[in-house]
């Protein structure tokens, strides 16, 4: 089916997502959409999955205008999604999700036996085997993912929507699902990958739609396009891709573990004899897929969570029954990975949030209670040195952008001069220009002194940063390498066990 | 451009007002429907509900003294509100502090009264406060959700106190099971007892006291601690998002526990009131949804203490007046439970359309 | 012994009725605190019918009536107006007390209790069944296995389910969440209608604030009972063996009124004992919204 979009425009409160853009799809080929967080891309493609509705434009199937007042109306023509993040539910198996809104059966009842068929035939015809009985939660992320493009396939969709799908897989795993949208492709589906990750789009796609602020800018065919190019149309202009980092010079040690473990609890990854060694002005990477420990050590170290076996020095002494009031006042800071969920309290004023773990200290007042005034000049202070875009420091966090909330973060855990920083993830979903800001912020805090324990999923970025990686891989550090000694094709290798993992 | 701060303000206040005005308007519409159905005449039976607390200073005197523990109830659950809580523990917190302000009092009778009395607002206030802080803990340790263990705090209060007094501290041979009177020391007089009295045109009978003063003040510094404390600020950012505040240094279960703990405290102090002024002794049940009414004047009182004491008011009026309608009318005095509840249901359902047409209106603005 | 076993089968009924209709209620993602809120009009409503027209079964049809209808102010007012689903429980009991004591006096011209009731039969089977059951108890104890069906084999229940744990995911694929919550809700009120419907009924009287924290323990049962139909009723017969000792035991060193609180403090334990070993539907109580 040909897929057709007219003048599409989308708003939301105080942003234009979706401005003016008109598209014109083939069947049996691989698009790709590419553009910076927040260009408008995955808004435009809910608008494609009806879930939501546009403020103008149309949207045309095989030539005729389709108004879509919700998935349903998309499903049934034919359009599937298979989201970023999963729409999956955790208690159901794999073939409850995948039948789940369209079940087999009569009478109001659910025939099982159906469902299990249904899932066992498209996933030979397509490569994405997945055991039908399987609980969900039982399933490796890329088993999910199967379990994802299977859903869409069931409905009988001919024009797949990929949104980010190798977020969370590694470089092995992302080949893997390549082989799974040519193989669509050749089954005469429409294939569309929703992207922020240049290479792999280059590595797919035959068409490459850029999209700039709410504005489709460019399509290019595959041959014409190079990273560079693709880049450049992304953001407008020359983008620095890799900051200067000057060379380290390392002090003496600041943070040190000694054999750390965690035993495995639901809902929880396990770390097992974790050990090493960070120094003054060093900034050592953690690299990792999503699950293998990252976020478990970080909490270790940061006093969210207690070890199980060995021990944390900070400069000597002994980190033991650390909580994270007492990493503060020790100089550990914190750059959460979730922002808006951990790093903020969005409905609190800019003020209020840059207090936060300060509230009781003399920066914020006197004898159990707070001076406005104080709050006030600190919170000037802190937004304009750290480059946080607002008009009143009396607004909540809620209305900043991405980038400005994190920058907000940044502003309250390193002003002050801290001793050691744990940042995980700290420019996701952030826009270029704030990544820059942000990661020569970190170098030059690095430049005077500041150790960083730096936990990415982006391999450029620890590249860019780190003079050390480590690797975890199933909750051990299977690798501590120097970061100007490895590429990410190597990264990628580690962080899958494919190497560093000792065989018997 | 944000408009000046005046103007902004003045909205805010309109904005807050519209809603229980407008849930107030209909409930009594529905009221009077009500009345209505059962064959009573509406515009004679309702405007009886506020003709005695307007009517006279004696009558709004009784007001005043039927809203003040619903003052301190509705404080209470304000209070753990702010942290996130919903404390529905209010009608046992505020029997464990009458009991032990009652228990103290009997126990200890020869202190003198600068001794007794603060003693025995304190044994008050502390046996709210360990009523609260029990479900509190379970919830910071257990993460058992409090609600329901707030509500069974409840009939366990009933319960236990009414069986301490049973074995330990009745009054022989009582229709309604009570403890003897407490010695002098520890009792409030009423104002109208004082010189005071007759110069306010207040009647002999008219029991409003000095715990209404201690209501207001518990107003005032919950007020203040909302505003300006430390504490204050920790509870809202444990309330507005307890993985933030947790991950930035927060002690999340220490502040679940303090504010719980405060909160039954607050409801405990009813004990001043019932005990120490009204009844000068404990009697077996004496609530009748105390702690609940709190609930429905802090929902009115969108949480604020002002607004707290406002509402507190209005229901005070309904209190007076369902004993009005009871003797005047044929219609049931329950009719004001009724209307209360009608209250309670339109306050909420109103407070958040408005909040809705107030995220719309912001929608349309940027946009 | 037999007679601590009926005792606990007939306290435990209107318990698993209102534990069943939680069950459906929060699988779908709802808090209902108001169950008992619909105990309370239940059993009022039955019982004004049933004196009224002389049936009660009829006064069992008028409280599965009156129960759904609570039941569907409260989704109106929680899925609908937004408001917290707690804050509407709460509303929901205060007017729920508050409507049954005014009508008392309406319908009964008392402020205590009512006039003496007849319990539902089973017209001239009665005398062919073994042991004195209550049929409601029966239709209690039937409802237990047509739930789970409900819930785990039909398209109904597993939407139900998805909607509960993930209302974002059923969105997507184009389920009706709200509606499907609506119905879940429903169901509760109509379940806790009948639950309520036995109270009076079967007490032959119907009593100012009947329900006496039923409804909350309902709700504790249901924990316990890891959301399941199974474990609903197993934990309401633990439930109503605790309130039915009441009767049986006569300890001198034991009062009456310390028994009496058991059911209250076995649901706290119940509750801590059960956090962290099991989960409740991952979305129940947070509201979902559309953009």
């Amino acid at each position: 089916m040909r897929v057709a979009l007219e003048g599409l425009c989308r708003s939301f409160p105080g942003v234009r997502a979706v401005q003016d853009v008109s598209l014109d799809y083939e069947p049996g080929r691989l698009y790709a959409l590419v553009g910076e967080n927040g260009a408008g891309k995955s808004t435009l493609m809910h608008l494609l999955y009806g879930m939501l509705p546009p403020d103008a434009g149309r949207i045309l199937v095989d030539g005729r205008p389709v108004r879509l007042a919700g998935s349903q109306d998309a499903i049934r023509l034919g359009i599937g999604m298979v989201h970023q993040h999963f729409m999956l539910v955790d208690t159901l198996t794999a073939a409850e999700n995948v039948v789940l809104g369209a079940e087999p059966g009569r009478w109001g009842r659910l025939d099982r036996e159906a469902a299990r068929a249904a899932v066992r035939a498209d996933g030979e015809r397509f490569g994405l085997a997945v055991d039908p009985d399987a609980p969900l939660e039982s399933l490796s992320v890329g088993e999910a993912q199967r379990v994802e493009i299977l859903k869409v396939l069931y409905r009988g969709a001919s024009f797949l929507i990929f949104d980010e799908p190798t977020g969370v897989l590694t470089p092995q795993e992302a080949r893997g699902l390549f082989a799974i949208l040519r193989r669509l492709r050749d089954e005469g589906k429409t294939v569309v990958l929703i992207s922020h990750k240049l290479d792999e789009v280059l590595a797919v796609a035959e068409t490459i739609d850029v999209m700039r602020r709410g504005r489709h800018v460019g399509r290019l065919a595959r041959e014409e396009a190079d990273a560079e190019r693709l880049a450049r149309m992304m953001v407008g202009r020359e983008v620095l891709l890799r900051v200067e980092k000057p060379p380290a010079a390392p002090g003496p040690p600041v943070l040190e573990a000694r054999g750390l473990g965690l035993a495995r609890r639901p809902g929880r990854a396990e770390l097992a004899d974790v050990s090493f060694t960070l120094r003054r002005g060093e900034v050592l990477g953690i690299a990792g897929v999503e699950g293998n420990g990252q976020r478990e050590l970080a909490a270790l170290v940061t006093g969210l969570l207690r070890p199980d076996a060995g021990e944390l020095r900070l400069d000597g002494r002994s980190l033991a029954g650390l909580t994270p009031r007492r990493a503060r006042d020790l100089g550990i800071r914190h750059v959460p990975e979730d922002r808006q969920r951990t790093g903020l309290v969005l409905d609190m004023s800019l003020r209020e949030n840059l207090i936060l773990g300060e509230e009781g200290g003399p920066a914020a007042g006197r004898a159990g209670v707070i001076l406005p005034g104080r709050v006030a000049t600190l919170a000037r202070r802190r937004v304009s040195e750290y480059d946080v875009r607002v008009a009143d420091t009396r607004q909540s966090a809620r209305s900043l952008s991405g980038g400005n909330q994190q920058k907000l973060v940044l502003a309250r855990e390193l002003d002050g001069d801290p001793r050691l920083l744990v940042a995980c993830h700290p420019t996701r979903g952030v826009d270029v220009g704030a990544i820059e800001y942000i990661h020569r912020t970190l170098l030059a805090k690095r430049a005077r002194g500041l150790a960083v324990l730096l936990f990415s999923s982006e391999l450029s970025e620890l590249l860019a940063l780190s003079d050390r990686i480590g690797v975890l891989y199933r909750g051990r550090l299977t690798a501590v390498l120097d970061a100007d000694a490895v590429d990410e094709e190597t990264l990628g290798l580690y962080i899958t066990g494919a190497r560093g993992v000792e065989r018997a | 451009m944000p408009s000046p701060r005046w103007r902004r303000a003045l909205s805010a206040a309109g904005e807050a007002v519209w809603p229980p005005a407008a849930a107030l308007g209909l409930s009594f519409a529905i009221g009077a429907a009500i009345v209505a159905a059962i064959d009573e005449n509406p515009l004679r039976v309702l405007p009886l509900i506020f003709a005695p607390g307007l009517g006279s200073a004696d009558g709004f005197a009784r007001v005043l003294f039927d809203a003040t523990p619903l003052i301190l109830t509705g404080l209470s659950v304000a209070y753990a509100f702010r942290a996130g809580l919903f404390n529905i523990g209010g009608e046992g917190q505020l029997y464990a502090g009458a009991f032990l302000a009652a228990w103290t009092a009997l126990a200890l009778p020869g202190l003198p009264r600068p001794v007794a009395l603060p003693l025995a607002v304190l044994a008050a206030a502390a046996g709210g406060a360990l009523w609260g802080a029990i479900p509190g803990w379970l919830k910071a340790r257990f993460g058992v959700h409090e609600v329901i263990n707030t509500i069974m705090m409840n009939f366990l209060a009933v319960g236990l106190t009414g069986w301490l007094l049973e074995r330990f501290l009745q009054e022989p041979g009582q229709m309604i099971p009570h403890t003897p009177e407490i010695p002098a020391a520890y009792q409030l007089q009423p104002f109208a007892q004082g010189p005071g009295g007759a110069w306010l045109g207040l009647d002999r009978a008219n029991p409003l006291g000095a715990s209404l003063l201690v209501a207001l003040a518990a107003a005032v510094a919950v007020g203040l601690v909302f505003r300006r404390g430390v504490e204050g600020y920790r509870l809202r950012a444990v309330g507005l998002s307890p993985a933030a505040a947790r991950y930035g240094g927060i002690g999340v279960g220490g502040v679940t526990v303090r504010a719980m703990a405060v909160s039954g405290a607050l409801a405990g102090l009813v004990g001043v009131h019932e005990v120490l002024l009204y009844r000068h002794r404990f009697l077996d049940n004496f609530s009748s949804g105390l702690g609940f009414l709190g609930i429905a004047v802090a929902l009115m009182g969108k949480n604020h203490p002002l607004g707290i004491v406002l509402a507190a008011l209005l229901f005070g009026f309904l209190n007076t007046g369902a004993l009005e309608i009871d003797i005047f009318t044929q219609v049931p005095r329950e009719l004001v439970v009724v209307l209360q509840a009608l209250i309670i249901l339109l306050v909420v359902s109103f407070g958040e359309l408005a909040l809705w047409r107030r995220r719309r209106r912001r929608r349309e603005e940027a946009a | 012994m037999i007679g601590l076993l009926l005792g606990t089968l007939r306290t435990a009924t209107p318990l698993l009725f209102a534990g069943l209709g939680g069950m459906f209620s929060e699988r779908g993602g709802v808090v209902n605190i108001a169950l008992e809120g619909i105990l309370l009009v239940g059993a009022f409503a039955a019982a004004a019918t049933a004196y009224y027209s002389g049936s009660p079964w009829l006064g069992v049809v008028a409280a599965v009536a009156a129960g759904t209808g609570l039941a569907a102010l409260h989704a109106l007012v929680s899925l609908r107006f937004r408001v917290d689903q707690i804050v509407s429980g709460v509303a929901l009991n205060m007017l729920a007390m508050g409507a049954t004591e005014f009508l008392m006096w309406i319908f009964f011209g008392s402020g205590s209790n009512s006039p003496r009731l007849d319990s539902p039969g089973l017209p001239g089977a009665a005398g062919r069944l073994p042991v004195e059951l209550p049929p409601l108890t029966l239709l209690a104890l039937l409802a237990v296995p047509a739930s789970s069906w409900l819930l785990f084999r039909s398209r109904f229940g597993l939407r139900l389910r998805a909607v509960g744990e993930h209302p974002e995911a059923a969105d997507s694929l184009g389920l009706p969440v709200h509606r499907l919550q609506l119905y879940g809700v429903l169901l509760s009120g109509a379940l806790a209608g009948a639950g309520g419907a036995f109270l009076s009924l079967n007490a032959h009287y119907f009593v100012k604030n009947m329900s006496a924290g039923r409804g909350f323990i309902a709700l504790a049962a249901l924990i316990f009972g890891k959301w399941r139909p199974a474990g609903v009723l197993g934990a309401t017969l633990l439930f109503g063996f605790a309130e039915s000792l009441q009767g049986h035991l006569d300890l001198p060193w034991l009062p009456v009124r310390m028994v009496q609180l058991l059911p209250y403090l076995l649901t706290m334990v119940a509750l801590v004992g059960v956090i962290g070993r099991c989960r409740a539907p991952a979305a129940v109580g947070r509201l979902f919204v559309k953009d």
